[in-house]
């Protein structure tokens, strides 16, 4: 939306009843089919209509492959009543099915992207989507070439007097090198502006909340450096094994698959410091001066860990070990398991470890911050007192069981002062929040504004690859692969890695 | 309480205000239902109450409920005889400490909410001028008595609408020189969509009866075309504006937690709805 000085005098800057509905468009999705797009795009999109969030006439046109036997209408129709998280309402459902359009053929296909090229036009003109378009590429990066070359040659890239826009998904790239080279494939076709990469983890109440909590508060600023702070543990935990995606996941492992998104974005949001607002540029800023100044250690073979899941008994349940699944060669060194250490040298941070770790196949499924403080300097208390105090903690549970717990010492009830540690919650009661919107709810609809806050920029994208190359890079040289069994919490040189710093992991 | 918040499963205080919901034995369980169901955007402590006779003695019966479904807490009061007068003595120690109070009238609610000596200890007073017997005078009466944090439901059941008319100027960006309107006779949402529309866009808004209840027809006269959103008998309304082509739109009723759900999304006066009670307190006096 081109502006100048016109101001829409139904839009009063006080009335914040009036939800932001996005301009005339549509969206294209590549690999509509595909697992991203029925289990999180179509549901989203659905939600997104039922709020009445979409531009009246808005369209969905799916490119994909059809295979024998494919009904893409009923494919669409049954991911969105599946997995929509509002209530199913058959009209809303009807009126966007008037705009959804598919186009079957491979992306080599010319006659396939002419037809495409058609169809844009059609629902320009039959439902009023004003020549803008976003394409979301729900695919693997290996065809993102071909896709974003073909757009350029059907002359679907640019058009005047409306936008264009390409939406892409982690992975980018599998490290810098890789991703430079993706990039320059994407910006040869697409300006930065309109270049959008999901982190859908940034669509997320409880990631967003991090900035709330930190900044609207007074409470917790002070204390939020290294005068207070100990260190910091990043969690994310899966309990699920690789299942049947042997093909993506081999060769990348925990580290770039979700340790060089995620947990960067999460590390960027907990260590940043206070953004001037909360536009885009002013929250890019700040995230870049914190990845640019967060270094891999020097010892990688003392602070940081990897291992792959063996044979174990997982939630009741015996399940193989990586090297047993589907599609695993036995010779695979990808680790299902990585840990590691990352200083921030910054004056805030300095001297103030952060222990990021993912994995597969791990005790349950978490995802956490826990920001972990110093003891007091002196306590007044006899030491058999505090023996059972730890650490005050305040870790933000980031799914499941959404919320923010304070852990501090309290006194136990009896006759003596004893000090145990006791947990204050509050929980989002996201879990059954059905009415909250979904991540991807929010990322599209910003994406259909031209919001750009919650997307990762290519600065950030290069500078995460930055710090974890050389620790891949190290991993790459030993062909040894520590293992853990299934359904723990990883390997033993996880547990080596931070008692070397005289600490230990949480068990989330 | 807090041993049945216990035994619940759930030790935590996380709720974030009370709502006071005034309703009667008829209605009792689809308004707390409603109310309830607001508890996964909005947890809170709803405490219900029914005014029996006022005659006799005064007299309390209570029902606390806390939740498997739902997070929070609700509470039943029944209170009669004398009590009724004072009504208020029994709710002000069961609020919760230190967080916002609302207070819902679903039906009968009083011409001045904040004067009433329940409504007073709300920050915000929700009524519904459409659940009235004679809803214009009902939205006349409230709105002559506003005060900051009361607002009308049939206020919020137009925030689709006007949602859309704001995203057709977004689009088009003419200066609006005339607006009609059809509606059925006696609907107080019309009465505030017209001020809204003539407060906000300076500009004569012409009335005419439609052949719904509802309002079936709103048209914005650009220099560019005309912008309208016309519905008939069902929940689809046809939305053109000019330079595309005619588009289906829902636009169907909201369900009372929803409305509610919008309501409690802010709890600070909505300076919105002041400003155009205000324009149509002075149309209607001129």
């Amino acid at each position: 939306m081109t502006q100048t000085d016109y101001v829409n005098p139904l839009r009063d800057p006080q009335d914040r009843r009036l939800p932001q509905i996005a301009g005339p468009c549509s969206v294209v999705i590549f690999g509509i089919t595909g697992d991203l797009s029925r289990r999180k795009l179509i549901p989203a999109i659905y939600d997104l209509a039922n709020r009445g969030l979409l531009p009246p006439g808005f369209a969905v046109i799916g490119f994909a492959r059809q295979e024998p036997g494919q009904d893409f209408f009923q494919i669409v129709y049954e991911a969105a009543k599946s997995g929509a998280r509002t209530q199913w309402r058959e009209s809303v459902w009807t009126q966007l099915a008037k705009g959804l359009r598919f186009v079957s053929g491979s992306f080599d296909d010319d006659a396939a992207w002419r037809q495409l090229a058609e169809t844009v036009s059609e629902v320009d003109a039959d439902r009023g989507t004003g020549g803008n378009h976003a394409f979301y590429l729900s695919i693997p990066p290996a065809l993102f070439s071909v896709v974003v070359g073909q757009l350029k040659k059907h002359e679907l890239a640019e058009r005047p007097g409306s936008w264009r826009r390409v939406v892409i998904e982690k992975p980018f790239g599998h490290d810098l090198e890789s991703a430079r080279d993706l990039n320059s494939v994407i910006s040869d076709v697409f300006p930065r502006e309109s270049v959008f990469r999901i982190d859908h983890y940034l669509g997320k109440e409880t990631v967003q909340n991090i900035l709330a909590f930190r900044f609207a508060n007074s409470l917790f600023e002070p204390i939020w450096n290294s005068n207070y702070v100990d260190h910091v543990q990043i969690t994310m935990a899966e309990d699920i094994g690789i299942g049947r995606r042997a093909g993506y996941y081999d060769g990348i492992g925990a580290a770039r698959d979700v340790i060089q998104n995620h947990l960067m974005q999460l590390m960027a949001l907990i260590a940043m410091e206070e953004p001037v607002s909360f536009d885009a540029y002013s929250l890019r800023i700040e995230k870049q001066k914190i990845l640019a100044n967060a270094r891999p250690p020097e010892r990688m073979d003392l602070h940081t860990a990897r291992g792959q899941y063996t044979t174990g008994w997982a939630g009741g349940e015996e399940v193989v070990g990586y090297l047993q699944e589907d599609g695993i060669p036995a010779s695979s060194t990808t680790e299902t398991f990585a840990a590691l250490r990352i200083d921030i040298e910054t004056r805030r941070w300095a001297g103030v470890p952060f222990y990021l770790r993912a994995g597969k196949r791990l005790g349950r499924r978490v995802t956490e911050v826990a920001v972990v403080f110093k003891r007091a300097p002196h306590q007044p208390f006899a030491k058999t007192d505090v023996e059972e105090l730890g650490q005050n903690a305040l870790v933000m549970r980031i799914q499941p069981d959404e919320g923010v717990t304070l852990r501090f010492g309290s006194k136990v009830p009896g006759p003596a002062m004893e000090i145990r540690d006791v947990n204050m919650d509050f929980a989002y009661g996201g879990a059954f929040a059905e009415h909250s919107p979904e991540a991807y709810e929010r990322l599209i609809l910003d994406v259909l504004l031209g919001d750009p806050p919650l997307f990762p920029q290519l600065e950030e994208v290069e500078l995460s690859w930055r710090i974890l190359d050389p620790v891949i890079d190290h991993w790459a040289r030993s062909s040894k692969v520590d293992t853990y069994p299934a359904g723990t919490w990883g390997p033993e040189s996880a547990v080596k890695m931070l008692a070397h710093d005289g600490r230990t992991w949480r068990r989330p | 309480m807090v041993r049945a918040r216990h035994a619940s499963g759930s030790p935590a205080m996380d709720m974030v205000m009370t709502l006071v919901v005034i309703t009667d034995e008829n209605n009792v369980g689809g308004d707390l239902d409603a109310a309830t169901n607001l508890s996964r955007e909005h947890p809170s402590r709803v405490i219900g109450m029914i005014h029996g006779s006022g005659r006799g003695s005064a007299n309390l019966d209570a029902k606390v409920r806390v939740g498997e479904e739902h997070s929070g807490e609700s509470i039943l009061l029944r209170i009669s005889g004398k009590l009724t007068k004072h009504a208020e003595s029994v709710v002000l120690p069961l609020l919760l400490p230190d967080s916002p109070v609302v207070v819902w009238w679903p039906r009968s609610a009083p011409d001045n909410p904040s004067a009433d000596s329940v409504g007073s200890l709300g920050q915000r007073r929700i009524t519904d001028a459409e659940s009235a017997k004679a809803p214009v005078r009902a939205l006349r009466a409230v709105i002559r008595n506003y005060a900051a944090g009361d607002t009308n439901l049939a206020w919020t059941r137009l925030t689709p609408l006007r949602a859309t008319l704001a995203a057709a100027l977004d689009q088009v960006h003419s200066k609006v020189t005339k607006v009609e309107v059809e509606t059925g006779p006696g609907n107080p949402a019309a009465d505030l969509l017209v001020a809204w529309l003539s407060s906000r866009l300076k500009v004569p808004v012409v009335t005419r009866r439609g052949e719904y209840d509802h309002i079936s027809s709103v048209r914005m006269h650009t220099g560019a075309g005309t912008v309208s959103i016309e519905r008939g008998a069902g929940t689809v309304a046809t939305f053109s504006v000019p330079g595309s082509t005619d588009r289906q739109i829902p636009l169907g009723p909201r369900s009372l937690t929803e409305l509610l759900a919008e309501e409690l999304r802010r709890l600070d006066e909505d300076d919105v709805y002041s400003k155009t009670i205000t324009h149509l307190l002075t149309r209607l006096d001129s």
